[in-house]
């Protein structure tokens, strides 16, 4: 039975991972919290199903079509609103708070375009099969889902330990002006920067909405949270740290689902959050970050 | 008269409304003139509001006694809470406070007495309308007080430069703790009011949607003055009402409201230098 559950929370665990990466590389660069990413979440899962059930696309299709979608409204949310206010140097919750506002928009205009109710993908769509490994019941999907979310990772990491963009970009992470003055263009990184992060986003709504086949306007508001305990968990801004946040979180989720309550899984994320946070105030692997309030 | 009895019969429950968020976004807007921001007065709303219920519905007591123990209660939890969190700044506060907020709402969720997702109801109906004005006035009355006190001064030091206030001797841990508790104490009444006269609390009243909503008012409103987030909280209690024609479709006009707030008027609506100025203008043109 623990072989099983560690299978869910490996599933469950890489998508946080995945989502909570382009969490953390928008603060990192952007020096933002972007509370916006929970909605584009679900744009993300919306972009797929309608690309699915409309326009009869395969699933890789859906999937690529999800991330240029989600990618195109970070990059929007850049443009129109992250940018003015760099521009005018506002205190950094005053960026938070107009994400709030964009999250809210987007959730509603979800809901009103889709309605409330859940919607699903339709089965014929879902990669087939399963099979036994022991006694262990694993189903293609969730290879699937580990494969892409590790694949993807595996690919930023590279670009940003590998590339001359990476190293443009932890440059920036360090300090925007130095980069800038050194000739980078920082503008450009910070649009590059916002599309990656909310196409990871956008296509980690998608795995999550097809694991529990469950589509709702509502859906970003809990992966939000638990991106938010994720990066703390890591350490903010920390590309490594997300992941390791994210799988950590994953497993503590479903174990203590599978060995205390239902109800626990929550509740066990934001108390280890809200510990951790009071023993180690920037995260368990964060840095000290001195950025003025 | 009877045009006002009619009036009344029909918007009664939205004037009360209006009064309690007026009193949730002058909590929220006490933690931020300490430049503290606070997701947890939602939270702390909830406390006073179960605190105050069961009060009523088991141990029967006094409404005046209720909504104190409302106040009380989260003042408590803040007070607890307050020391290790406060220590935090900037997001990994509003992070921490947000945190907290969802093991509240989740606690909640799971207790017996609290009954769980269905919430409590049948709470007495006790709010009358002079309560939350006279509350609201006392309030302010108070928070006007305290914005030109010694401790007003200290906050709003702490607000511009943390590290020049504790050089200058200010014992900023302490004010911190201090706004912190103060705004959960005046969050945890409005969360009685509001009890006492919606009969029915549930977890779900309280979340992180209700922090957002409490912050908004504030920010909208605009926190340089008190009347900002009494203004604030009055438009987007009222909004929704004007809007009920665009069903799914009205949060999103909270959305906007709310990013085009912060990035065309950055110090809310209602700005002290620019409303005189205003006027100033105004009367200029008569003359």
């Amino acid at each position: 039975m623990l072989e099983q559950q560690l299978l869910n929370a490996l599933t469950l665990g890489s998508v946080y991972a995945l989502f909570a990466l382009g969490f953390t590389l928008v603060f990192g660069v952007l020096a933002v919290i972007n509370l916006s990413h929970g909605a584009v979440f679900m744009v993300g899962s919306y972009a797929a199903l309608a690309m699915v059930s409309h326009l009869n696309a395969p699933l890789w299709a859906a999937l690529l079509g999800a991330m240029v979608v989600s990618g195109t409204v970070g990059l929007l949310v850049d443009v129109l609103v992250l940018k003015p206010l760099r521009a005018r140097n506002a205190p950094h919750l005053i960026p938070m708070i107009a994400t709030i506002g964009v999250g809210i928009m987007l959730t509603s205009a979800a809901q009103g375009l889709f309605g409330a109710e859940v919607l699903r993908f339709p089965e014929d769509v879902m990669p087939a099969g399963e099979f036994m490994v022991g006694d262990v019941h694993v189903r293609a999907l969730e290879i699937a889902i580990v494969a892409i979310a590790f694949l993807l990772m595996a690919v930023l990491f590279t670009i940003l330990k590998r590339t001359q963009l990476g190293r443009a970009l932890r440059a920036i992470a360090e300090s925007p002006k130095a980069a800038y003055l050194l000739g980078i263009n920082v503008e450009g990184l910070f649009h590059i920067t916002s599309f990656v992060a909310a196409a990871l986003g956008g296509i980690a709504g998608v795995l999550i909405g097809l694991n529990f086949n469950a589509i709702t306007p509502f859906m970003g508001q809990p992966m939000l949270h638990k991106g938010i305990a994720v990066i703390i968990l890591g350490g903010m801004g920390d590309i490594r740290g997300a992941l390791i946040g994210g799988l950590f979180l994953g497993f503590a989720e479903v174990i203590s689902k599978a060995y205390l309550s239902s109800q626990m899984g929550d509740a066990v994320a934001f108390g280890l959050l809200f510990l951790i946070l009071l023993v180690r105030p920037s995260g368990l692997f964060g840095r000290k970050l001195e950025r003025k309030a | 008269m009877e045009w006002f009895n009619d009036f009344w019969s029909t918007y009664s429950t939205l004037v009360f409304s209006v009064g309690v968020h007026a009193l949730l976004a002058l909590s929220i807007w006490l933690t931020l003139s300490c430049g503290l921001l606070s997701l947890a007065n939602a939270a702390f709303m909830g406390v006073g509001a179960y605190v105050s219920a069961l009060l009523t519905l088991h141990l029967d007591w006094s409404f005046p006694a209720v909504l104190l123990a409302g106040g009380v209660a989260p003042t408590l939890v803040a007070l607890i809470i307050g020391a290790p969190v406060l220590r935090l700044s900037g997001v990994y506060l509003a992070m921490a406070t947000l945190a907290f907020g969802e093991v509240v709402r989740i606690t909640v969720l799971n207790l017996e007495i609290t009954g769980g997702p269905e919430g409590l109801n049948g709470i007495p109906l006790a709010t009358e309308g002079w309560h939350i004005a006279l509350i609201l006035a006392v309030t302010v009355y108070g928070l006007a007080r305290l914005r030109r006190s010694k401790v007003g001064r200290a906050f709003e030091s702490i607000k511009e430069d943390e590290v020049a206030a504790r050089l200058m001797g200010i014992n900023v841990d302490r004010y911190k703790l201090l706004a912190f508790a103060l705004g959960a104490f005046i969050a945890g009444v409005a969360g009685a009011l509001n009890a006492h006269f919606t009969f029915f609390i549930s977890p779900r009243e309280y979340g992180f949607e209700n922090a957002v909503d409490i912050l908004t008012m504030a920010v909208l409103g605009g926190t340089s003055s008190l009347i900002g987030p009494m203004l604030g909280s009055s438009i987007l209690t009222l909004l929704p009402e004007l809007l009920r024609s665009l069903q799914d479709f009205r949060s999103l006009v909270n959305g906007a409201v709310l990013v085009l707030v912060v990035l065309f008027l950055p110090k809310g609506l209602w700005e002290s230098r620019r409303i005189k100025a205003f006027f100033k203008r105004l009367k200029g043109g008569e003359a």
